[in-house]
């Protein structure tokens, strides 16, 4: 079994990495990296704006807001993706990859989860500084911008790292609409062995593993340290109502 | 590209049942992984709060796996992994009996035992020590300051977790199109390919999928509401 599973790595190790490259689109794990890597960082500053429109009085920015996070909260990943891979090429008029279906995706459904995690970052901060930075003569955006967001953002960054990992376990939804990454892969190989089934899952759920459990623990160790700076410059723990919420869903 | 028209998949008798199916499969698929994920997750916490070590760290490396493993990766290698190194005997077994949904039920089940154990966990943690030793103080037995005491508190502690991640676990029931169960997204598809009307049988999906999670958030914040403490609010 074990030798089995070495000699698969042996034979396989470019494709679970690469993919087909350069024969083919880039797949495999760098596949599954750089789209999370681009989800995430197109998704935060959505999930900013989102933040705001959620905390906002305007029943035109708080109504779509609202609806959008209750759609991605209520519904699964796998119906958006079958949305986005129908309507896009309907509304552009011209059909896109499969990586790019999974990307847009991924940027409006973690932008809809992070922005829950922004929001509650902000109103952990307490109304003082708001209060404060309003009465030192700053605007609402000018007190977000300098005042606000820098705080909740830095204590943030945990939770960042954390959804950071779920949206990597999210990108193996695109094995559905045949994206090549990783997931992809394995069960490319597995088409070509046929015998193994096994040993070949077993590799890509270790290789999963690594990686995410890496990232989560580093999550740990910086949620650790942000805690420890903070320690005494918070007034008492929050309200439950106010607690960052666990919002990440595990596809 | 034809009109919009519900009722071309609603009244036509095919496609109503189809969809029908789908989402009693999704229902009975969701329902039975959370009975599973709920009953092994009391385990799990019980192993864990005994004090042997060994258990401790057993429990955890069960939590950290299917926590930082993808849920579809862990459905691919329960369906198509170990599925092909069980018995002989059990594997046909199985494919008389729908092993497509046994699997999914199994994994799911596995996969989201090792979130509520969490939840439960973190909600006892966050009951205060001197809760306990007053109860023992008071008088009560282990398994009494357990039920009269840890318990209520700590199941409205872990109360909001429990519900985002029961949510959750009916949302990742639409996975289990990946290894051909016959939910509701796997209706959606074949319904999809037959009406050639996507944006109607889409709508009809997602408004059911919202629908039902929807009812599970606000059951929810019901209970939470009666659990909540007379005069804490």
């Amino acid at each position: 079994m074990l030798w089995d599973i070495l000699s698969i790595i042996q034979d396989n190790w470019l494709l679970l990495l690469i993919g087909q490259y350069p024969n083919g689109p880039l797949g495999g794990f760098a596949a599954t990296l750089i789209l999370s890597v681009l989800s995430i960082a197109l998704a935060f500053p959505l999930s900013v704006l989102l933040a705001l429109a959620r905390m906002s009085r305007s029943p035109f920015l708080l109504w779509p807001s609202t609806a959008l996070v209750y759609i991605a909260r209520g519904v699964p990943l796998l119906m958006l993706i079958l949305w986005v891979y129908f309507m896009v090429p309907v509304l552009i008029g011209a059909n896109i990859p499969g990586f790019v279906t999974m990307l847009v995706t991924l940027v409006i459904y973690e932008a809809a989860f992070l922005s829950e995690v922004v929001r509650a970052g902000i109103m952990a901060l307490g109304r003082g500084q708001m209060d404060a930075a309003r009465a030192l003569g700053h605007s609402y955006l000018g007190a977000m911008w300098y005042i606000i967001l820098p705080q909740a953002l830095y204590n943030m960054m945990p939770s960042i790292l954390s959804q950071f990992v779920s949206t990597i376990k999210e990108t193996t939804l695109g094995y559905v609409i045949n994206v090549p990454e990783l997931t992809f892969a394995a069960n490319q190989i597995n088409n070509q062995l046929l015998t193994k089934p096994f040993q070949v899952f077993f590799i890509l759920a270790l290789v999963y593993y690594l990686v995410c459990w890496t990232l989560s623990h580093a999550a740990t160790v910086l949620e650790r340290r942000i805690a420890r700076k903070r320690a005494g410059t918070t007034s008492g723990t929050l309200p439950v109502e106010l607690q960052p919420q666990t919002l990440t869903v595990e596809p | 590209m034809t009109g919009f028209d519900l009722t071309a998949i609603l009244m036509n008798p095919d496609f109503g049942r189809m969809l029908l199916h789908g989402l009693e499969m999704t229902l009975v698929i969701a329902a039975g992984s959370w009975l599973l994920a709920m009953t092994l997750a009391v385990l799990l916490l019980i192993i864990r709060l005994s004090p042997s070590r060994l258990a401790d760290r057993a429990v955890a490396a069960y939590v950290s796996y299917h926590r930082n493993v993808p849920t579809l990766v862990q459905l691919m290698l329960w369906y198509f992994g170990i599925s092909s190194i069980l018995p002989e005997a059990l594997q046909y077994w199985l494919s008389d009996h729908g092993a497509e949904a046994i699997f999914a039920v199994i994994a799911l089940g596995l996969c989201q035992a090792a979130y509520f154990s969490e939840d439960l966990r973190s909600g006892i943690r966050s009951v205060p020590a001197g809760q306990s030793e007053a109860a023992r103080a008071l008088g009560h037995s282990f398994f009494g300051t357990m039920r009269y005491v840890l318990m209520p508190q700590a199941f409205r502690n872990a109360l909001p977790a429990l519900i985002n991640h029961s949510v959750s676990l009916f949302k990742n029931s639409s996975l289990a199109m990946a290894i051909g169960v016959a939910e509701l997204t796997h209706a959606v598809k074949e319904v999809e390919n037959q009406s050639f009307r996507t944006f109607e049988v889409y709508l009809i999906a997602t408004i059911a999928y919202l629908i039902c999670s929807l009812l599970i958030m606000s059951a929810g914040a019901a209970l939470s509401r009666q659990a909540v403490l007379k005069g804490e609010r």
